[in-house]
Formats: structure tokens, C-alpha cells, sequence
């Protein structure tokens, strides 16, 4: 199929606001779990070193479509994609056949909605990464694991017990240690599968701006159940309902004058 | 009506309450037996004598040391085969009708007779194979024997890891074999061991299959020493030795008439309940000590 490299279209409201530079776009990506489709020809744009959100009633397919983009679907029988993802600046499909997905995984990171830590130290769960990818020069480990550390905003909390085990941390700290892990080997993309949801409102807050921080340097695609979250945090927001895009534009036109019927019925709470 | 429910209630409660008893009851009768008959015959020069005809200058070393040996035999085969099988079917394997009717076939397995495995030995290890009747092919039958215990237990303990840890380390460009070696195996440590242990203190009481592939019940010997004075050192001549284990001696004191063999039967008994036990505390011991370091 053809990919619109240099995109023509206009978003849905046809205002023509679409971001660029792009640092990845899905283009009709449809999915199927056995033979039933989950995602319906959905085309979103993620444009670099910014926050795109996906929001959308729970069962609309956002967490499926994260998990396309590092193909964790592979791990599981009778999943099937069609249509395409494509990396930036190099133009790669990346659910081309020919596309290893440990090479895909190897480019993006993924933070889960519950913290999941390793039962090893805070030390080696960060130094994981680079552990898988051949790395075995301690100085290097030791200033990456720090500097990761230091992105997360968690160095302080934890550089004097870098050996206590990772689950022994709090919630909040131990969601923050997986971004750290996810940040150590310098994605270029990061994927958050509403990394807040089991956290209490501070370490939300710290996430959140956290998140802030981080978007000067690396893309973020974060699917969030919390519309004020993603009405916060994100630079761009789709919309999605029973595996369809609905909307996809700038957060604040999105959230004041939704082009959609559907849109405005969600963000207004009257549904989902 | 309440009357009637907290009386059915009240009888129910003795009614378990003596089944325990019962049970328990059993269990401390017999090893009291086994005490008070055997622990008179329990020194030293029963620890390290040989087979005698007479009762009081007989010994239980050469069967001590025939189980020590058969027991390294099984561990060394059985475990890494029965460990492997179970990631292959736990981490790898597609669901396929094919890997259904393994699992099937495993749990069956481990309910097949044991003697069962004793006849399948001495076609397969001692006449096919020409092994003999040696302690290779003793450690080689208890190994099938225990291997779909080990298999069931492994997996699991395997299954026991949360999907979210795999998918962790996936999600870190980890591939399936780092994602086993560096997290599932480690987490799931304690578990295994636990059903390891449990599987050889099972394998140490076998008689029957020992039994079939013949075992000796009288023999004034040990087998070769693993380490020799000349290079390399280490020579598996024992492999191929005949030997005894220690139910197997006691056995053969239970059947000759007389009271001072059956104390040497008692003793022995002792000893190897005395083991077993062992075995199963290490095996309480280990998961203690390695589920207070993980936790998710």
C-alpha cells in the first residue's frame, strides 16, 4: 500500500492542523485478535518530541494500538496486523515481514499501566536494557543507570540503596523506576499504557510532570483513561470508540471546540 | 433450627478432628516403633560396616553409598531434562493438539506405577542398551521416574511469574531465551528446587524399579572411587558397579528371621526416614529463604 510519507491530509475537521515533524504515523493500521478486528483503519500522526494522547471509553482499542507499535501482540497466538507503522526519519514500516520485533523493541520503550519492576535492585532493573543489548562496560552501565535515573526524577529518592530491591519501592517511585528503564537505552519513542492509573494523585502529579520534562527529548504516546490527564499533559489527543479513530488534532482545539458530535458527548461526560 | 445446624456443625468438627488424629496417629505409632526398635543399632560401626551374617557386626555403608551415588545419577539427568521440558512447554511451545497430549501424558505419568518404570528400565538400559545391572542404569530409571514430577512442579512454579514481568523484559528488546535465563528461571528459583527435592526425597524410598533392574541385596564392597592418583583424577568406573540402596538392604534384614536382623531393619529404616525428612525440611528451608527476596 501506498504511504503518505509527506502527508496530503487534512485532520478529520478538515482545519489542516497536522503536526510536523513527524516522528511516527500509523496509516489505516487494523488489528485482529483470532478473526475479530479490534482496530478499525486508524491513522494517527505522532509528531516528534511532543505528547500525543489517546483517550476513549475503556474496550475502545487505545491499549491495543499502543502495544502494536513495539509488536508485543507477537508474543501471542492468532493476532494479525494490516495496514502500516511508520518510524521516522527513516521511513520503516515496522510491521513489514522482514521487520524483526526485537528490533522494533529495541528503538521504542514501554512503561505498563501497573508498575512492573523486576524483583532484582533498583540498580540492575534500570540496567537491564543495556544488559540485553551486549553492554557489559561498567563505567558506561553505571552513568546511564544514573542519568536515566536523574530523567526519571528519582535519582535523590534512591542513590543511596541503588542495591534495595526495586519492588520495595512505593508505587509512585516504583512506576517512576520503570520509566528510568525505559529511558536508559534512549528510545525513540516511549509508550505509556496509562502509566498513572494505579497511582494516588501526588505521584500522579510528579508523573505528570515528569512527563513534562522529558517530551524536549524524546516522543510520547501515552493512552490515558483520564481525559483531564491527557487535557494537561498532551500536545495532541485522538479520540477513539469501538476501535475506530473519532477525532485526532491539537489537545486544547480538541477539548474546547471537538469537530465531532461523538467527541464533544465524551469529553462532556455524557458518555463512556 | 439453630440447635440443629451448630449440632450438625459441632459433629462435623469431631468428625475431622478424629480423621487427623487417625492420620497423624499412624505416623507417630510407626516411627515410634521404628525408634525404639532401630535406635539401639544406630552408631557408628553400623554406619560404616558391610553386610554380615552376623546381625551385630553388619553395617549399612555400601547401600548408604550405593543411594548417595544412585541419587547423583538421577539429580544429573533428571533435572536438567525435566527443567528444560517444562520451559519448552511453558515459554516456547505453541498451543497445538501436539503439546496438549504431551501434557497429558506427562501428568499421567506421574501416576504410572513405579515398577512400571522398573520393567521399561531393564528391557531399555539393561538388556538393550547392554548397561547391566549397574548403578548408571538404577540412576537413569529413577530418573524417568521423577522426571514428570519434576516437569509438573517446574511449570508451575513458572507459571506462577506474572505475564507482566515477561512482557517487562520483552518490552526491552529482551528475546525469549534472555527473558527465561535473566527472570523467569531466577524468579521461579525456589520453586523448582522445592519440587526437586521433593522428587528425590521420593526417588531415595523407590524399591520396586531398583528392585527389577536388579540390585544386589548382599554386597561386601563399594563401588570404584570417582577420584583416582593418576590423571585426569576422576574416573566413572562406579557407573558401571553393582551396588545396593538402602531400602533394598533393609529388605533383605526384614525377610531372615531372627530379632537382631530386624533391628538392623529398624535402624536402617531409621536412617533413611531420618533422610527423607531431611530432604523435605531443606526443601521448607528453601522456598522460606527465597520467596522473602521475591515478590511482585
Amino acid at each position: 500500500m501506498a504511504l503518505p510519507v509527506d502527508s496530503a491530509y487534512t485532520d478529520s475537521a478538515g482545519r489542516g492542523d497536522w503536526p510536523k515533524p513527524l516522528k511516527a504515523e500509523t496509516c489505516e493500521l487494523s488489528f485482529y485478535y483470532g478473526t475479530r478486528l479490534v482496530l478499525k483503519r486508524v491513522s494517527v500522526p505522532i509528531a516528534e518530541c511532543n505528547i500525543t494522547a489517546l483517550i476513549g471509553p475503556s474496550g475502545c482499542g487505545k491499549s491495543t494500538f499502543l502495544r502494536c507499535f513495539n509488536r508485543m501482540h507477537d508474543l501471542y497466538p492468532g493476532t494479525r496486523y494490516e495496514g502500516a507503522i511508520v518510524l521516522y526519519p527513516d521511513s520503516r514500516n515496522i510491521l513489514d515481514r522482514g521487520v524483526d520485533p526485537i528490533e522494533v523493541r529495541m528503538r521504542l520503550a514501554m512503561v505498563f499501566q501497573k508498575p512492573n519492576p523486576f524483583p532484582k535492585s533498583v540498580y540492575e532493573n534500570v540496567a537491564y536494557g543495556l544488559r540485553v543489548r551486549g553492554i557489559r562496560d561498567r563505567r558506561v552501565i553505571d552513568e546511564k543507570v544514573e542519568q536515566a535515573l536523574r530523567s526519571a526524577a528519582l535519582w535523590e529518592e534512591v542513590k543511596d540503596r541503588l542495591s534495595a530491591l526495586g519492588t520495595s519501592l512505593s508505587g509512585g517511585q516504583q512506576q517512576r523506576l520503570c520509566i528510568a528503564r525505559a529511558l536508559a537505552t534512549d528510545p525513540e519513542l516511549l509508550l505509556l499504557d496509562e502509566p498513572t492509573s494505579a497511582l494516588d494523585p501526588i505521584a500522579t502529579a510528579s508523573i505528570e510532570e515528569l512527563l513534562q520534562d522529558l517530551k524536549r527529548r524524546v516522543t510520547i504516546l501515552i493512552v490515558t483513561h483520564n481525559m483531564q490527564q491527557a487535557a494537561r499533559i498532551s500536545d495532541w489527543t485522538a479520540f477513539m470508540y469501538l476501535g475506530e479513530l473519532v477525532e485526532f488534532g491539537p489537545t486544547k482545539r480538541l477539548f474546547t471546540t471537538p469537530a465531532k458530535k461523538q467527541t464533544e458527548d465524551y469529553i462532556t461526560g455524557r458518555f463512556g | 433450627m439453630i440447635k440443629r445446624r451448630k449440632f450438625f456443625e459441632a459433629w462435623f468438627k469431631a468428625l475431622g478432628l478424629s480423621a487427623l488424629a487417625l492420620a497423624v496417629g499412624t505416623l507417630v505409632l510407626l516411627f515410634g516403633a521404628l525408634l525404639i526398635d532401630g535406635i539401639g543399632r544406630l552408631d557408628w560401626q553400623f554406619l560404616t560396616s558391610f553386610p554380615s551374617r552376623h546381625a551385630s557386626q553388619a553395617g549399612i555403608l555400601p547401600a548408604v553409598v550405593g543411594s548417595t551415588l544412585v541419587m547423583l545419577v538421577t539429580a544429573c539427568v533428571g533435572i536438567p531434562i525435566g527443567v528444560a521440558a517444562a520451559i519448552y512447554l511453558e515459554e516456547y511451545a505453541r498451543r497445538t493438539w501436539l503439546t496438549e497430549l504431551i501434557e497429558v501424558t506427562v501428568t499421567n505419568l506421574a501416576g504410572v506405577p513405579s515398577i512400571i518404570f522398573g520393567l521399561l528400565a531393564l528391557g531399555l538400559f539393561v538388556y538393550m542398551l547392554g548397561l547391566g545391572s549397574s548403578i548408571l542404569t538404577a540412576g537413569l530409571t529413577l530418573a524417568l521416574l521423577i522426571l514428570p514430577v519434576v516437569i509438573v512442579t517446574t511449570r508451575e512454579a513458572i507459571r506462577a511469574i506474572p505475564v507482566q514481568i515477561r512482557e517487562a523484559a520483552f518490552a526491552l528488546g529482551a528475546t525469549r531465551w534472555q527473558t527465561v535465563a535473566d527472570h523467569v528461571l531466577p524468579y521461579s528459583a525456589s520453586g523448582i528446587l522445592t519440587g526437586i527435592i521433593l522428587a528425590l526425597s521420593r526417588a531415595i524410598g523407590e524399591t520396586a524399579p531398583i528392585v527389577t533392574v536388579g540390585a544386589l541385596t548382599f554386597i561386601a564392597f563399594l563401588p570404584p572411587s570417582p577420584m583416582t592418583d593418576q590423571p585426569p583424577y576422576l574416573s566413572f568406573e562406579w557407573l558401571m558397579s553393582p551396588f545396593t540402596v538402602m531400602p533394598i538392604q533393609m529388605f533383605a534384614w526384614v525377610s531372615r528371621p531372627g530379632e537382631d536382623f530386624a533391628a538392623n531393619a529398624a535402624a536402617a529404616g531409621l536412617l533413611l526416614v531420618g533422610m527423607t525428612l531431611a530432604m523435605n525440611g531443606l526443601a521448607i528451608y528453601v522456598r522460606y529463604r527465597m520467596r522473602k527476596r521475591v515478590s511482585w
